[in-house]
């Protein structure tokens, strides 16, 4: 049979790879939602138990994660400009600032939670079943969805770690930025799930 | 375009020498048409399974009583007859194997929007399905909630939940990015001319498919994934005993499940909506409405989730609410049946295989539709809620509609996929058996269902027996009926005569590349200038 190889014509469309990636954004979203729709129908039923709970977070540790990730969407944003303007070492080092960020982020998440663990604040535990329904639920949710968005930070910084890579190895140039690009917008979704779970969190005590 | 050499243009995808040779040269392949085709194999596997598992359960209702498996293994094979089929089967059906092999071609594109990512949904799938099927062999056994888990026996039973829920929350994964690749491919990769109405009706149902896929999933899979954590952490979100609402899933679940029906008629109608003009001869009627009943389905079907729990306890205001938006969405289907039966109005009919199929999809679309309306009234219900009415209903439509589509769909593009001819003669007796089989199979279910013979029972009292015996014994003509059919594809993908381009006569894309197609479909990307169905 014929050995020949086929030159396959190397197929770009910058357009299409965001325009998926918008659409996967969206299924993200909507991922997060139905958690969305779960903690409004239980906090409707329990008002009270989720009050008083909502109180036993820390306002001051999740304000300095909001304000981290913040920075850090900027800062990726930034690189996605810098690459453009053939600046490495810039990209690189804004690349590696998010990275950094996204760490301190879990660092403090780490304590934030194993606090609450200490004070037997977890799902299942004992304190949680005398204290009641509400707060099971409370902790429950507050367990689950920001567990699930720190899972969604770990991708992220996968991403990035690819992105940093490639960047180094000169694989991704202002030529083909589109992967940078992509993991931008991946991480202002990150960013902004965790905008909606501060407060509803947080703040609404 | 310039470095592409063209001295094996013509050496079809089939035999085409990559980097890697054997099985590799399949599991690796980006091809969109290999793509296409490993999911056939695996849903062809997971289909034969699921029909094994659903003629069990007609043997063991051939008598009341015990008669071949006890109560517990009854309830864990119609669970995974239900996991199996619609999520391993249905919902990737004919998107992921017609779609995959034909969208990029019908649209005059060398191939999707993301090749990779088509063969990683692939390698998703086939994880999901080893995870879902791992439940089978682990201490346990498999499950036994029926596939929609139900809250709270989903978190209360002791057999293998994890793995099965697990296992529909990663085929999930696979179902949105094929939705995600396809509505890029869509918008981005339509050869020059071909306008959105320009579009053959395939791609155009493979789009409301996957703007449906990836609306619809991540909800069903977050439902999923409280489900595992309430397994794993005990969080109550379910568990009345925590405070939860076993509603609230029902909920949850539906949103995403009812609309999970439309990816599986959606690409049946499209593919039926290919079929009929091709046969008849004649352009379609009312292409336009076709499209916009297609995106009417996509958009209504979400709203219409309720009516599986009409039963389960909702408000007046909801119930009135969702059986009307019932009666709404069965509009636009009733629109496409008009406008099939009107293409065939004066044509010059072809009596091929693939049409008989198309004709006796009408007829068992029509019956399980209208079976869907009598479900939707909401007194009507009240008497045949979790009835075999219920499951006669869903038969109709699923293998009825969908799986009927699929078997015209392998028919028609038969001859392009394998590049040969199937024998006609046998195809069409086991079109015959399988259409006689069918219909006595679940027939009597709707009678049975009417007069009060619950679903999901090992056992029923002595007068639902006569009923009983002819669905079992329908269920054997069908399965040789199935049989026959697929003997004869698989001689025929071998053995049969080899095919022409065009053999039907067809006016889209796909017949005017070689069959099989080569690797990148086109020499020269097509400019389109006439409608889809032009056959003036």
């Amino acid at each position: 049979m014929d050995t020949s190889i086929i030159v396959e014509d190397e197929h770009r469309d910058d357009e299409g790879s965001k325009l998926g990636m918008w659409l996967f954004i969206f299924t993200e979203l909507l991922l997060f939602a139905g958690l969305f729709i779960v903690y409004g129908v239980y906090r409707y039923l329990n008002p009270e138990a989720f009050h008083l709970a909502a109180q036993q977070l820390s306002v001051s540790v999740g304000t300095i994660n909001t304000i981290i990730l913040l920075i850090s969407s900027a800062t990726i944003a930034m690189a996605s400009s810098s690459i453009r303007l053939k600046n490495k070492k810039l990209t690189l080092i804004l690349l590696i600032s998010t990275l950094v960020m996204a760490l301190i982020f879990m660092v403090n998440k780490y304590f934030e939670w194993s606090g609450k663990i200490h004070h037997g604040f977890f799902p299942s535990s004992d304190t949680l079943h005398t204290l009641g329904n509400g707060d099971t639920l409370f902790f429950g949710l507050y367990f689950f969805m920001t567990g699930l968005h720190a899972l969604h930070i770990l991708v992220g910084v996968v991403l990035i770690t690819i992105v940093v890579v490639r960047v180094s190895k000169n694989t991704l140039t202002d030529e083909n930025p589109v992967l940078l690009d992509n993991s931008g917008l991946y991480w202002h979704l990150v960013d902004l799930i965790w905008i909606f779970l501060f407060p509803l969190f947080y703040l609404l005590t | 375009m310039s470095q592409q050499e063209k001295t094996s243009s013509h050496v079809s995808f089939r035999d085409y020498k990559g980097k890697y040779k054997g099985l590799l040269a399949w599991i690796l392949s980006t091809d969109h048409k290999r793509v296409g085709m490993l999911y056939l194999y695996s849903i062809i596997t997971f289909f034969i399974t699921g029909v094994c598992l659903g003629i069990a359960m007609k043997l063991e209702l051939i008598a009341p009583g015990k008669t071949v498996m006890d109560p517990a293994t009854y309830n864990a094979i119609f669970t995974l007859h239900g996991v199996i089929m619609i999520f391993l089967v249905v919902v990737p059906g004919l998107p992921a194997v017609f779609g995959n092999f034909m969208l990029p071609i019908m649209i005059g594109a060398k191939d999707v929007a993301f090749p990779k990512l088509n063969l990683l949904s692939w390698w998703v799938y086939i994880f999901g399905a080893i995870i879902a099927l791992s439940s089978l062999f682990m201490a346990g056994g498999p499950p036994d909630t029926g596939w929609t888990f139900y809250a709270p026996y989903s978190f209360k039973t002791n057999t293998n939940m994890l793995p099965a829920v697990l296992g529909a929350f990663i085929l999930g994964f696979s179902s949105i990015l094929t939705g995600i690749n396809f509505i890029v491919t869509i918008h981005r990769l339509r050869a020059p001319g071909m306008t959105w109405f320009k579009m053959p009706l395939f791609p155009w149902t493979l789009y409301g498919t996957s703007w449906i896929q990836i609306l619809a999933t991540p909800i069903v899979g977050i439902t999923l994934l409280m489900i595992v954590g309430e397994r794993l952490l005990n969080i109550g979100f379910f568990d009345p005993a925590l405070g939860g609402d076993p509603i609230l899933y029902q909920h949850l679940f539906w949103i995403y499940s009812h609309p999970a029906v439309y990816i599986m008629i959606l690409p049946a109608m499209g593919a039926i909506s290919e079929i009929i003009p091709t046969f008849a001869n004649k352009s379609i009627f009312g292409y336009k409405a076709i499209v916009i009943s297609t995106l009417a389905i996509a958009f209504v079907g979400y709203f219409v989730w309720g009516h599986h729990m009409f039963t389960s306890g909702m408000s007046g205001t909801a119930l009135y609410t969702f059986s009307f938006l019932t009666f709404l969405v069965a509009i636009p289907s009733a629109i496409k049946v008009f406008n099939w039966v009107s293409t065939l109005h004066k044509a010059s009919i072809q009596l091929e295989t693939p049409f008989f199929w198309a004709a006796s999809f009408l007829f068992v679309f029509m019956i399980g539709g209208l079976s869907g309306l009598a479900l939707g009234a909401l007194s009507v219900n009240v008497h045949l809620h979790d009835t075999a009415f219920v499951v006669a209903h869903f038969h109709f439509i699923v293998f009825g509609g969908v799986g009927f589509a699929f078997m015209g769909a392998i028919h028609y593009w038969f001859p392009k996929i394998w590049g040969r001819m199937y024998n006609a003669r046998l195809a069409t007796t086991g079109w015959i058996m399988f259409f006689i089989g069918f219909n006595t199979l679940y027939l009597p279910m709707f009678f049975l269902g009417i007069s009060g013979m619950p679903r999901r029972y090992y056992d029923y009292v002595e007068r639902f027996h006569g009923p009983n015996i002819v669905s079992t014994i329908g269920s054997w003509v069908l399965f040789i009926g199935l049989f026959v059919i697929i003997f004869n594809l698989i001689r025929s993908a071998k053995k049969g005569p080899i095919a022409p381009k065009n053999p039907w006569g067809g006016k889209t894309l796909e017949w005017t590349v070689d069959s099989p197609p080569t690797l990148e479909n086109f020499e020269e990307i097509p400019v389109v200038e006439k409608g889809p169905y032009d056959y003036s």
